[in-house]
């Protein structure tokens, strides 16, 4: 399944194999997704391979509308024919119990051309490669600061996958990638201290290509800059978010732009939300798979509808939901490529293009969160958040509200100091109206593309 | 991927033959034997096989209509190869003969390992069958149909709709998990098992203006195929709607340093995640928890006894084996507040020389097996929970707790669902938006009070080795002092 290999997924060979059996139990109609991947991983400790782990992978989802036209599905990593009949008498009988209210149907994209390009297939290296680069770039870590004594999270892995969409109306979507990632996470502990820790990821299309000086430098830097620790104030803050974690935060709440959360009313979103302000006048938010930054990037969503580049905020404005065939279907529009494959289809975003609205003043100019005083007006000091933790439980999608654990840094008077332990709290639809501006070029990370962030008046709960 | 050998199969294997399906079907024996074989003789110290058959039926309801039924079966299969203190390890869904040949030879491949055209050094062949699934092959035909399921979701439901007001959002979930598992190993280790876990979860989600409050809860089993049928969904709706209710105009929680009374039940996730991680081998191989050196010694308040176990009727994370083949036990963790041993598992046991406590977990053949909590939970002590809400002149009850999480340094956070000011020692407005957030370290020797009303509750617990089913519990507990993030 890399460079190096042949195809595993044959799609006319399943559908070979799916109309007779489909025949055999009356379904006319039926779509079906596969997936396949090959993946390979090292951990290591101090010098010495920790675990290393391979894995071969094989899925199948099967989808019938039965002669009342209600919907059912099975899944399966058995893709035998025994496999495939199975699961296709299971999709059939789950089909008794579809819900008739909500039936999807085939998209009518699923034979468009797609409008993305297949991004770059990578040549798979051995275990034994990939563990010595993973030795070399914990060695490396290790030696940037006398304080870090382990790099007790670290992986090093490469997969070659496949996905592969068709259905009995004649659609068929087979795509191919492979992904190589790294990632370094630190500890650091000084006499006396409490233990610190930070990392970094990198993501490339194959080992060759990833950035391990970058990632092994950014988890050192971020590591040493968190030894020199004290306790925060409890009080509200000019904060300035990270491109990764304003990425999270966004991700965490994407169910505003969701058209399943909308029509399920547990967004904060309605159907008349389209058109209105929801943020201040120069932020835009894109959800765009096909950034040539987003490695491994999805041409087709599981439905077969093709990606492409969506604007969800424009100058402030609630412009567009993501869709799945039934939501858009259900709001008049297209689907947007943003649908997984069930009974009731799943929408979920890509990977958000995050910044100032071209056009508009892009709020205050000049944001420096590292000048002497934060903000260049000498205001009071910033709250520099670097990661969000625990986005999970601390996160009320629903409610709109989140208090959660962050790493960050406190800087005041040209000083920045790691804050020992500490949350942000707030309300996501309040912050997206405290923006005050962005600080400096876009960032692309694994789930996007953001510049920092700068927000007025959050409330940081400290131990001082 | 490792290059394979071009070794002929070992005697025993037909490239071409297809495994049976049923792990007691007494051709595994004849077929697994040779495996494990080839792998000492190959040089590895231990070879162990996880076979895994699965399935799985989840169904949601949203207000008052099946929307969504999602089966799934599926086969696996995961090898683990020692030597020494390291190991490799690999998943396939391939269990051909053919298919679990190549990953022997992946698994020795990446210890340096090549298999050989022959031999048995070192394997003395399967004992007889240790069959814990025994009694339990009518499980999976016994748990509810699917119209089962869903109507008794209808009917959880439809008690919402009618216990609950403002209420934008009905839904009820049910997931039945289904698993056999045989694991083999070259110590001789051949152990088979059932397992049946069902779970079900009623959560609402209430607006009125701009006031939202959304909540849940979540009850869950294991064995026992007609546990879902013995649930009464008027009993938890009237006690979902009126938490609703109260937390819908609530205020937010004013940031701070309180002293906390934690309820029983699922409160006890503070453990599991403060402390509970922390004891387990997998955080001591990687020199991420704070207590390594500390066996023996005070960590906690002399009021904290805890134990894990995975004997307990019908809790979730009971287990009549781990899935490394060992029978489970009761492991008193700390004891009046002196730590007494870790959790651990056969890798845990390797490297870091605690004995195995019968931990080893993971979610499915495509994990390996790492030392997991099972049913965790605080000791009940004397107090009663009204003596400890009494104890407190301004502070914070938390009834219900969120998910939670503990970081690579032992920071721990949790979001709390239902919250009310103690004031005067008395129970107070609901506020909401509180997470409590802290270390281990500092934590444990606060809980100073321990009540005498000690329930488990059943959760999901994700970590090294997948999502594995768990229970968490204590009493009424009282924590002298814990941050409080808010508004």
């Amino acid at each position: 399944m890399t460079a190096d290999t042949p195809a595993i997924l044959d799609g006319e060979r399943l559908r070979a194999q799916l109309e007779p059996l489909a025949r055999r139990v009356g379904v006319r109609q039926w779509d079906l997704g596969a997936s396949c991947s090959t993946d390979l991983s090292v951990q290591v400790d101090r010098g010495e391979p920790k675990q290393m782990k391979g894995a071969e992978r094989r899925a199948i989802t099967v989808r019938v509308w039965n002669e009342e036209g209600l919907v059912g599905i099975t899944s399966t990593s058995d893709l035998s024919e025994e496999g495939l009949a199975r699961a296709l008498e299971g999709a059939n009988q789950a089909s008794a119990f579809g819900n008739p209210e909500d039936i999807p149907a085939f998209s009518p994209l699923a034979k468009h051309p797609l409008q993305g390009e297949e991004q770059p297939l990578c040549d798979s290296t051995s275990i034994l490669d990939l563990l010595g680069r993973l030795k070399d770039a914990e060695r490396d870590l290790l030696s940037r600061h006398a304080a870090i004594t382990t790099v007790p999270y670290n992986g090093l892995a490469q997969r070659g996958s496949e996905r592969l969409y068709l259905n009995s109306d004649g659609a068929l979507r087979h795509q191919r990638s492979t992904t190589a990632s790294l990632y370094l996470y630190a500890r650091a502990e000084e006499a006396g201290r409490k233990p610190r820790s930070s990392g970094a990821v990198r993501l490339a299309h194959g080992v060759a290509g990833l950035d391990v000086e970058g990632c092994v430098a950014e988890a050192a830097e971020r590591t040493i800059s968190h030894l020199a620790y004290a306790p925060i104030t409890t009080g509200r803050y000019i904060c300035v978010f990270s491109p990764e974690a304003f990425l999270d935060l966004i991700g965490a709440f994407s169910s505003l732009f969701n058209a399943r959360a909308v029509l399920d009313g547990v967004s904060l979103s309605r159907r008349e939300s389209l058109g209105e302000a929801i943020a201040v006048p120069f932020l835009t938010i894109t959800d765009n798979a096909l950034n040539p930054a987003n490695i491994g990037a999805a041409l087709f969503d599981g439905e077969g509808t093709p990606t492409a580049p969506l604007t969800l905020v424009d100058g402030g404005v609630l412009r567009h939901f993501l869709h799945s065939e039934a939501t858009a279907r259900a709001f008049g529009v297209a689907p947007t490529g943003h649908a997984g494959l069930g009974a009731k289809v799943s929408v979920s975003p890509d990977w958000f293009e995050i910044g100032p609205t071209p056009g508009q003043p892009a709020g205050e100019e000049g944001l420096d969160r590292l000048a002497s005083g934060g903000r260049q007006s000498g205001d009071g000091p910033l709250v520099v958040i670097d990661s969000l933790s625990a986005l999970h439980a601390g996160v009320k999608a629903s409610q709109g509200s989140f208090s959660l654990p962050f790493d960050g840094w406190l800087v005041a008077g040209g000083e920045s100091r790691s804050i020992e332990a500490a949350t942000v709290a707030g309300d996501i639809r309040t912050l997206l109206n405290q923006l005050v501006g962005f600080e400096g070029p876009a960032k692309a990370t694994p789930s996007g593309l953001c510049p920092w962030v700068w927000v007025e008046g959050l409330t940081i709960t400290g131990d001082a | 991927m490792v290059a394979s050998t071009s070794s002929p199969p070992p005697q025993g294997l037909q490239a071409t033959h297809r495994w049976p399906g049923d792990f007691q079907d007494p051709a595994w024996r004849s077929h697994l034997e040779p495996l494990l074989a080839a792998g000492r003789a190959a040089g590895a110290d231990l070879v162990e096989v996880f076979l895994e058959r699965s399935d799985h039926l989840g169904a949601l309801a949203e207000q008052d209509v099946i929307t969504n039924v999602s089966p799934s079966f599926g086969m696996g299969a995961g090898l683990r190869v020692f030597r020494g203190r390291h190991d490799g390890f690999v998943s396939t869904n391939d269990l051909s003969a053919s298919g679990l040949l190549s990953a022997l030879e992946q698994a020795l491949g990446m210890l340096g390992l090549q298999r050989l055209s022959h031999g048995r050094d070192g394997f003395q062949g399967l004992p007889p069958l240790r069959d814990h699934g025994a009694g339990k092959d009518d499980w999976l035909l016994d748990s509810p149909s699917l119209k089962d399921a869903t109507d008794r979701l209808l009917e959880g439901t439809a008690a919402l709709a009618r216990h609950g007001s403002h209420l934008q959002s009905r839904r009820g979930s049910y997931a039945r998990d289904w698993q056999e598992v045989l694991v083999c190993a070259s110590d001789g280790t051949f152990a088979r098992d059932i397992r049946l876990h069902q779970s079900l979860g009623l959560s609402v989600l209430a607006a009125d203006g701009d006031h939202r409050a959304s909540l849940g809860r979540r009850y869950g089993s294991q064995g026992h195929p007609d546990d879902l049928r013995e649930w009464t969904p008027d009993a938890t709706a009237v006690d979902l709607c009126g938490s609703a209710a109260t937390m819908l105009y609530a205020d937010y929680v004013e940031a701070g340093q309180y002293p906390v009374v934690l309820a029983n039940r699922f409160g006890g996730v503070i453990f599991h995640e403060a402390c509970g991680h922390l004891l387990e081998t997998t955080q001591v191989e990687r020199g991420t928890t704070p207590f390594a050196e500390r066996v023996g010694q005070p960590i906690a308040h002399e009021a904290v006894t805890a134990i894990d176990e995975g004997l307990r009727d019908r809790a979730f994370g009971s287990l009549s084996m781990d899935d490394e083949g060992m029978e489970p036990q009761r492991t008193v963790l700390i004891e009046n507040g002196i730590l007494r041993r870790f959790l651990s598992d056969r890798a845990g046991e390797t490297r870091t020389n605690h004995p195995r406590t019968g931990s080893g977990r993971r979610q499915s053949y495509a994990f390996a097996a790492a030392s997991r909590m099972r049913n965790t939970y605080i000791a009940p002590g004397p107090h009663s929970p009204e003596e400890l809400i009494a104890s407190v002149d301004r502070g914070l009850y938390c009834k219900a707790m969120g998910g939670g999480s503990v970081g690579p340094t032992g920071q721990f956070n949790f979001a709390v669902e239902e919250a009310y000011l103690i004031e005067q020692g008395q129970i107070g407005r609901p506020v909401k938006g509180a997470t409590l957030i802290g270390e281990a370290r500092e934590v444990l020797p606060r809980i100073s009070m321990c009540a005498n009303d000690m329930e488990l509750a059943a959760g999901f617990c994700g970590s090294v080795s997948g999502s594995i089913f768990v229970t968490v519990g204590q009493p009424h507990i009282r924590v002298d002092s814990i941050t409080v993030g808010g508004r």
